[in-house]
């Protein structure tokens, strides 16, 4: 595999209030160049500080990050600020990611100036590259983020993000302040740059149809820990992690007698039910589990092979166990 | 925030710089001109022709007016001068303390407490008397009681900032500390600047007032509004003249200066009206 960024053992840990919450558990995470690879999970498994660590965006505690074959966690502050030219995030909210005090063709021809590719002066033709390539005027350069639409915001962002040519783009939640039509749009839109530029995904979404349209991997994460991972169709088709099930059944159906099925099979204990009690040892699911045993809840299970390139941490592939 | 009221404000500030600039032209007699015969006269509008004092006259004869014109200068020289130096200063530290947090942080707090505990009249009057009185030295040291106002609004500001996406997003591009503070953190907190830039020149003129009370002001050759209002007091079952008009010139160009700078602290938000 042609690893382009990778975590390895990484914890993140936030002290507030006295208490040490965990975002990340010891995670091993690798993306492939040209992939687009998916992360879920339910609110608060940590996929958000995922695609941040994977950036640098946010400082491990433990463990190291590493990108096109360099250990970023071993950079200087200046040195990483010039690899982030080729490694960039799309935040979840496009509107909270603009300065509002700041026209869009300032935004967007910052990332270039401070990499030293051009001057204000002469980002112009770029900026105006930029929008042109995500569907916008060039005149829209002048105007400031509030006067702009939700999906023409997105649409910014995306630029934004392409705008210094980069080979990682990290997109959390980028479709879910969209309705359905302009999801499509995006979509296509994301698919096209990739085309073009090269570029290699991280998604960070709870939307699990559309992570099975775009994704060829997936990550499925829980408790700040990644519990399944393999190819999209695989993981979808057959997941191998009780917690992937749940979360493909909590998943509604276009068809109403379908759905009245689903939602009868539904467990009593779905999905949604948040798992905020971080536990120290034992599987981050034991709780919710009908496969529960009693080992599950004494002994954390690491992640292993399943099948060839899938991965998962469940005690019920464990032959040893 | 209506825009009249900022208009009004504009109005008074602007008046009040234009008497201090246009002083030599405006005052009817020289501020410092003694007549013993015309001691604590009230004010008098009477028939033209003969000496007036529109304001009256203090207890030495000098014309009221002739000093509040000329003591505007001492106010607007120094309650802009210290708001401007205590804002640079308080500004840049409480942006740091705010952003970069940890150590600058401690620092900075310490150094805001260390103020906020000092009584700061002492404090004023023992380096006045050090440093020796004039306009430089005094700007000074209504800046070291100033820039804590500009310090503290800041940092809280810069911190809340630091946690939004903007500033991440700008970081995660690749924008460095020194552009971050400048270009996305300094704009943003600018509205409030102003805001407390207004009260802060306010305050600067009040402190003025009660040092130049003291014997430590800028320069007693030259009526300042303070000097004259604490003299005032003196007179006040007397001659209400001597300190009710010099009071009036202080609380006219505070307001001036809070209108307006509430009137632009709500302007320079690009969101809402």
């Amino acid at each position: 595999m042609n690893e382009l960024a990778a975590l390895s053992g990484v914890s993140v840990r936030y002290a507030s209030g006295g208490r040490v919450h965990v975002g990340l558990d010891r995670v091993d995470y690798a993306v492939a160049a040209h992939e687009t690879a998916a992360v879920i999970g339910e609110s608060g498994c940590g996929k958000t500080t995922l695609g941040r660590t994977l950036l640098l965006l946010q400082t491990p505690s433990e463990g190291r990050v590493h990108f096109a074959g360099e250990d970023l966690t071993a950079l200087s502050g200046a040195a990483l600020r010039r690899r982030r030219r080729l490694m960039q995030m799309m935040f979840q909210d496009p509107y909270a990611s603009l300065n509002p005090r700041m026209t869009i063709g300032e935004t967007l021809a910052e990332p270039l100036v401070v990499h030293g590719m051009e001057t204000w002066r002469s980002a112009q033709a770029r900026v105006a590259e930029a929008l042109a390539m995500v569907g916008l005027a060039a005149a829209m350069q002048a105007r400031l983020p509030h006067e702009f639409s939700g999906g023409q915001r997105q649409r910014i962002a995306i630029a934004r993000a392409v705008i210094g040519r980069p080979r990682l783009v990290v997109a959390d939640e980028p479709l879910s302040a969209l309705d359905i039509t302009l999801q499509g749009q995006i979509l296509g839109l994301f698919r096209r740059l990739q085309e073009s530029l090269g570029l290699t995904y991280v998604f960070i979404s709870h939307d699990l149809p559309v992570v099975g349209r775009i994704a060829s991997r997936v990550a499925v994460m829980l408790g700040g820990c990644i519990v399944e991972e393999g190819p999209t169709q695989e993981v979808f088709s057959r997941p191998a992690h009780p917690y992937t099930q749940a979360l493909l059944d909590a998943v509604p159906i276009a068809d109403p007698a379908a759905e009245r099925l689903r939602q009868a099979r539904e467990p009593s204990s779905p999905a949604g039910r948040p798992a905020r009690e971080a536990r120290a040892q034992g599987c981050p699911f034991v709780q919710r589990c009908p496969h529960a045993m009693a080992m599950c809840a004494d002994i954390r299970p690491e992640r292993a092979e399943v099948a060839p390139g899938r991965t998962a941490a469940c005690w019920l592939h464990r032959a040893d166990a | 925030m209506r825009p009249w009221l900022g208009a009004i404000g504009g109005v008074l500030l602007a008046m009040t710089a234009l008497l201090a600039v246009a002083a030599p032209l405006a005052a009817p007699y020289r501020p410092t001109q003694i007549n013993l015969r015309a001691r604590l006269q009230p004010p008098d509008w009477g028939a033209p022709g003969r000496p007036r004092h529109l304001l009256g006259t203090d207890n030495v004869g000098r014309d009221v007016l002739s000093r509040i014109i000329w003591g505007a200068r001492i106010s607007v020289s120094v309650g802009a001068a210290a708001a401007g130096l205590g804002a640079v200063i308080g500004t840049t530290l409480g942006l740091c303390a705010g952003f970069f947090g940890g150590r600058t942080d401690a620092v900075v707090s310490w150094l805001i407490e260390v103020q906020l505990a000092f009584p700061f009249t002492l404090f004023a009057i023992f380096l006045l008397a050090a440093l020796g009185g004039g306009f430089v030295p005094v700007v000074c040291v209504l800046a070291l009681a100033t820039w804590v106002n500009f310090a503290r609004v800041v940092r809280s500001q810069a911190m809340s900032l630091r946690a939004q996406d903007f500033i991440l997003a700008a970081q995660a591009v690749g924008v460095g500390p020194v552009r971050l503070l400048r270009r996305h953190l300094l704009p943003a907190v600018l509205p409030s600047v102003i805001v407390v830039a207004s009260f802060s020149a306010a305050q600067a003129v009040l402190t003025e007032a009660a040092l130049s009370f003291l014997g430590v002001g800028v320069d007693p050759t030259i009526p300042s509004w303070g000097a004259m209002l604490n003299l005032g007091r003196d007179y006040l079952s007397d001659a209400w003249w001597m300190a009710t008009f010099p009071g009036l010139a202080i609380a006219l160009t505070v307001l001036g200066a809070n209108l307006l700078g509430g009137w632009l602290g709500a302007r320079l938000e690009p969101r809402g009206s």
